[in-house]
């Protein structure tokens, strides 16, 4: 594309499909934690 | 849903449904204003300085974009709704009250110099044992739990911590878990033993200091009035220093006294911290130290030229971490953790000293939140329903914005101190929560384009 750059695609699609295992780290922004479940 | 904007010369568009992220000229930018409501001749028109040819191109990429769902997308996740209502999550994080006491007299402080509306109060090790029993048995199959020391000052009651630890990791593997423990402390009564404790058992640490001297020392004096900046930083250097600059924060608190926060974040990078977490106070607007909506401006000022300074000091051995402007746009928490947030109520509890239980250590000593003991569990599930019942889709304001994915609804506590409900957002918090996320966005895009 001329006009577009794109950073990311669909991320939540991605984190929708492995969602809910629990085990991350409680928070305490959640946006900045990780998934411990890769 | 998109949102836009333009920060350090770059035009950014966020497709809020799919997180797709992009980066644009100002001529997309520009076309964006127009592009859902007219034709591609109709928004020429509107837009003179660009060529029919240009625009015509321009929304031929913009559909190419919509139509594999990365621009304008659905929201398909309110469906998710359902799911996270019958989760039944398991609590996996305590926040335990060591201490309801403290050697420092913090002005803004919502624990009301360490007692939290109520008397002082050290918690006992069979408390924080019973707490730990507690924790393994409320907990389900998880395997990873938390337990935080916080107060008031933990380190006033640091042989019951030690106990605590002990006892935990003597039972953990009989149960099939694995404890992370942090603690958060003022620095007053650090020395060389008990980091070395910490050192060896703390999975992070929160050393708390506001920034520069004399700003640290208005808000965080000793009880004779004097400041502790100065008894602090030296033992704070050390400690980061034996972490490696690793597994640890210092935070601080800014206020309606220093809208110039960047300075302290710098003066703390500029003494060396590479882990930094500065945050807003939280107060009645009453209160002569809180945010007022017309320090907004001022703060937003501030935090993009935070960023521009990282941007900077990036590669260099000045360069630092925010805590505040971490993204991860490759993966991150996934989607139940985004629509249900920090879990308190739920997943995250706070046990005071004498053992009762609350939703979260914000909320510790407001009797109409107690959940229950150390002994007897849980047994206010109308509360952990309220709790439990807290998400992006059952909180209208943020059902609508396009931060919900990011932030997640906000602080809980934040919107009953400010609302006297639990679903109504603090929107002073919001505002500089979104400030956060673009200056976020923007640091890595920004690294994209350098790459």
């Amino acid at each position: 594309m001329k006009h577009i750059k794109t950073l990311t695609t669909k991320l939540l699609q991605s984190t929708a499909a492995k969602g809910g295992c629990g085990e991350c780290q409680t928070s305490c922004t959640v946006a900045n934690q990780e998934c411990e479940n890769k | 849903m998109i949102h836009k904007y333009f920060l350090n010369g770059l035009y950014i568009v966020l497709d809020v449904n799919s997180g797709a992220v992009h980066i644009v000229d100002e001529l997309v930018y520009d076309v964006l204003d127009y592009y859902k409501e007219m034709s591609p001749e109709d928004i020429a028109q509107k837009l003179p300085k660009y060529s029919k040819e240009e625009i015509l191109e321009c929304c031929e990429e913009l559909a190419e974009l919509e139509k594999d769902g990365q621009l304008y997308s659905e929201d398909i996740y309110e469906q998710v709704v359902p799911k996270i209502e019958r989760r039944s999550p398991v609590v996996k994080a305590l926040c335990l009250h060591i201490a309801h006491d403290c050697n420092l007299k913090c002005e803004y402080c919502f624990a009301e110099e360490g007692e939290y509306h109520g008397k002082r109060e050290l918690m006992s090790l069979e408390v924080g044992k019973k707490a730990i029993d507690f924790l393994i048995k409320a907990s389900g199959k998880r395997k990873n739990l938390e337990v935080d020391f916080f107060g008031g000052e933990p380190l006033m009651n640091f042989e019951v911590v030690k106990e605590i630890v002990k006892y935990a990791r003597s039972i953990e593997k009989e149960h099939d878990k694995n404890f992370r423990f942090t603690v958060t402390t003022n620095g007053m009564l650090l020395n060389d033993k008990n980091m070395e404790f910490i050192n060896e058992n703390m999975h992070n640490v929160v050393l708390s200091i506001d920034g520069r001297k004399e700003v640290h020392d208005r808000m965080r004096p000793t009880a004779s009035g004097k400041g502790s900046y100065d008894i602090v930083l030296p033992k704070f250097k050390k400690m980061a220093e034996s972490r490696n600059q690793t597994d640890y924060y210092v935070r601080g608190t800014f206020t309606h006294y220093n809208l110039d926060f960047g300075k302290d974040i710098l003066s703390m990078a500029d003494n060396g911290f590479k882990q930094i977490s500065v945050e807003p106070v939280v107060a009645d607007e009453s209160m002569p130290y809180a945010i007022k909506e017309e320090d907004l401006p001022r703060l937003y000022e501030e935090y993009e030229a935070l960023a521009s300074e990282m941007l900077k000091r990036r590669g260099t051995d000045k360069d630092f971490n925010f805590f505040h402007f971490m993204i991860d746009l490759t993966g991150g928490p996934c989607l139940m953790k985004r629509l249900v947030g920090c879990g308190s109520g739920t997943e995250y509890l706070a046990v005071a000293p004498s053992g009762d239980l609350y939703p979260c250590h914000q909320f510790v000593g407001m009797e109409q939140f107690k959940m229950g003991d150390v002994d007897s569990g849980v047994v206010r599930d109308d509360i952990r329903c309220d709790f439990e019942n807290c998400n992006v889709y059952n909180k209208p304001v943020c059902k609508e914005c396009w931060a919900k994915n990011y932030c997640s609804g906000g602080c809980v506590a934040n919107s009953y101190n400010t609302h006297g409900d639990l679903v109504t957002p603090y929107e002073t918090g919001c505002k500089l929560q979104k400030k956060r996320i673009e200056c976020a966005i923007m640091l890595k895009a920004t690294q994209s384009e350098q790459q």
